[in-house]
């Protein structure tokens, strides 16, 4: 059985969630590039992972029996990077340097100069592969590590998706969780018939049943959902584990939200002052 | 200079199935990765005598890479394995992105390089596994001539942290070094002395080279043999040398003329020492499937090609 997170530590990760997406909004507003969206859509995901769920120390980036994590869909960069800067393994400060020349916060997560990212990725449908080599690497070790992989919806149109998600069922791997960030939103994507936009990827949870993987669906807003689906991944045994989390794309900022139009764009100074007023109301 | 040996027929997959068994019994981190091509690469070898590090990732060469990536930031040491045709082109970005930009210590096999495959066509060729292998951050390209310099390669490869790629040939060649020959990254071998011109090849065209250079010396015309089995990182000095010393360079490569040792000859030479030079590789049409010898013929890079070759450029001096 899964234990419910207290009011306490709920309040926490709410703040948490609620500061990651002020950075996000800045720092994309100060570098003048970046995405929103998508980034916006994965934050509580992503402060579960680093808040809680994941065994991992700042201060020992390459310690060999950490957790892993890899960011597959990696053009929700600055997601990662504005949480882990909350978690200590860089100064907000360096929040700045985002996308700028000789910067380690590169467009795209490079585990050669950021030490915390677990694998290089940017290139859409490679991450999970890699997550799955992590989480082999760690079976045939013999070692207790788990490996984490959040991957878009958008995302999942890329074939190698598929393919990983195959191998991993093969091996048995019960050391892997992946996360998929269903915004239901992609770039641009084709037009909706009675929506604005189709769905990127229908009925996900199907898709994976067929592939043998364990499936858990949730609100992917809800902290309580995420924190009870990765204790329940714990205790699944000889198959992988997905969890479909349900999440709104641009998540936080009325104007952002379910637009794909925000999947890319830079916030100006009036609209980071009124998304700033709307995150502001939720504290 | 080496001495040549040019004895018995020994297929390069034969020696890489054997010599991936030995290392994955001797070091717990090496593991054979494999796009289910196991009985025609040879990595069926470990499949079959030591099953443990055996890891068959199916029909699905972009994962395999991703996968190979991951493994690699763990500590292991993957030997990923398929056709060099698919490892070049299949799975090239997976490559760049999770193995050569990171410099993870991952074993590529390209077998069945070059244009004798067995008479499989164009699709599993490989002629333009070099030029693209090339252009990666921190990779290391070799092209061994014989099953001893394999051997040698794998041995070195072994030892070397970060992404190396290896393409092989499927078919028996003659052996052109012996046991004690020596393999070391970025340096050419003098294979043969000669005052006239330099035919500077690499992989299977360095036995074909040495044909060449025989019956040219036949008619009178002294030819040197330059085998490159790193063409990155390339010998630079090799070259400059090669062509102060006999003023005109044949570069000889079973590849496109486009990108690879030719190309990467061309650039130093362009830039630091410009001589008369030609290249023998495959030119820009589709290829075919084929007898190996109508194959050398068709697409002319048989000895006789490379012989006629060195004759041209010997009258642009």
């Amino acid at each position: 059985m899964s234990t419910l997170l207290d009011q306490e530590k709920v309040r926490t990760l709410k703040q948490k969630a609620i500061e990651t997406r002020r950075l996000i909004l800045e720092t994309i507003n100060y570098s003048g590039a970046g995405h929103i969206g998508g980034p916006m859509s994965a934050v509580d995901v992503l402060v579960s992972l680093f808040f809680e769920e994941m065994n991992i120390d700042p201060k020992d980036p390459r310690s060999e029996d950490r957790d892993r994590f890899v960011l597959s869909k990696g053009h929700s960069a600055i997601a990662l990077y504005t949480v882990m800067a909350q978690r200590g393994y860089m100064p907000l400060e360096e929040l700045k340097t985002f996308d700028k020349i000789d910067s380690r916060l590169q467009g795209h997560p490079d585990m050669k100069i950021l030490p915390g990212v677990d694998m290089s990725t940017g290139s859409l449908g490679q991450g999970i592969s890699a997550a799955v080599g992590i989480a082999l690497g760690g079976h045939l070790r013999k070692q207790t590590f788990r490996t984490y992989c959040m991957i878009g919806d958008g995302e999942s149109q890329e074939g190698q998706v598929w393919e990983a998600a195959d191998v991993a069922a093969k091996y048995n791997l019960d050391n892997i969780v992946v996360i998929m960030d269903y915004n239901k939103l992609q770039q641009y994507g084709w037009a909706g018939k009675e929506t604005e936009r189709e769905i990127p990827v229908a009925s996900p949870e199907k898709r994976w049943e067929a592939f043998g993987w364990n499936v858990i669906s949730i609100d992917g807003h809800d902290f309580q959902q995420i924190s009870r689906a990765f204790s329940e991944a714990r205790q699944v045994k000889g198959k992988p584990t997905i969890i479909i989390a349900n999440t709104v794309k641009g998540k936080g900022v009325s104007f952002m939200e379910n637009a794909y139009l925000w999947h890319a764009k830079v916030p100006n100074d009036e609209e980071l002052e009124a998304a700033l007023k709307e995150l502001q109301m939720e504290v | 200079m080496v001495n040549v040996k040019t004895v018995e027929n020994v297929a390069m997959r034969d020696v890489f199935g054997e010599v991936l068994l030995k290392l994955s019994e001797s070091d717990p981190k090496v593991y054979a990765l494999d796009g289910d091509l196991a009985n025609s690469t040879k990595v069926n070898v470990v499949a079959e005598k030591n099953p443990e590090k055996f890891l068959q990732m199916g029909i699905a060469e972009q994962n395999m890479m991703s996968v190979a990536g991951g493994l690699a930031s763990t500590g292991l040491q993957p030997w990923a394995t398929t056709f060099a045709a698919f490892l070049s082109k299949r799975s090239i970005d997976q490559i760049q992105v999770q193995i050569a930009q990171p410099n993870l210590d991952v074993k590529m096999i390209g077998a069945y390089s070059g244009l004798l495959t067995g008479l499989t066509g164009k699709t599993h060729q490989a002629l333009e596994d070099i030029a693209i292998f090339r252009t990666l951050s921190n990779m290391v390209v070799l092209a061994p001539a014989d099953g001893v310099e394999t051997k040698k390669m794998m041995e070195f490869a072994h030892n070397h942290y970060g992404p190396v790629y290896i393409r092989l040939a499927r078919d028996p060649l003659p052996t052109v070094f012996s046991e004690d020959y020596n393999f070391e990254l970025g340096k050419a071998v003098k294979l043969k002395d000669g005052k006239d011109a330099t035919i500077i090849s690499t992989g299977t065209q360095t036995g074909r080279s040495l044909e060449a250079a025989e019956k040219l010396s036949k008619e009178g015309i002294q030819v040197a043999v330059v085998h490159m089995p790193s063409i990155k990182p390339i010998d630079e000095q090799a070259i400059i040398t090669a062509a102060e010393e006999t003023g005109a360079i044949v570069t000889s490569e079973e590849h496109s003329i486009y990108g690879g040792l030719g190309s990467a000859v061309a650039e130093i030479l362009v830039e630091e020492k410009p001589v008369p030079m030609l290249r023998i590789g495959v030119k820009d049409r589709n290829s075919e499937s084929g007898a190996n010898e109508a194959l050398l013929q068709k697409y002319e890079i048989s000895s006789d090609h490379i012989a006629a070759r060195v004759k041209e450029v010997l009258k642009k001096k």
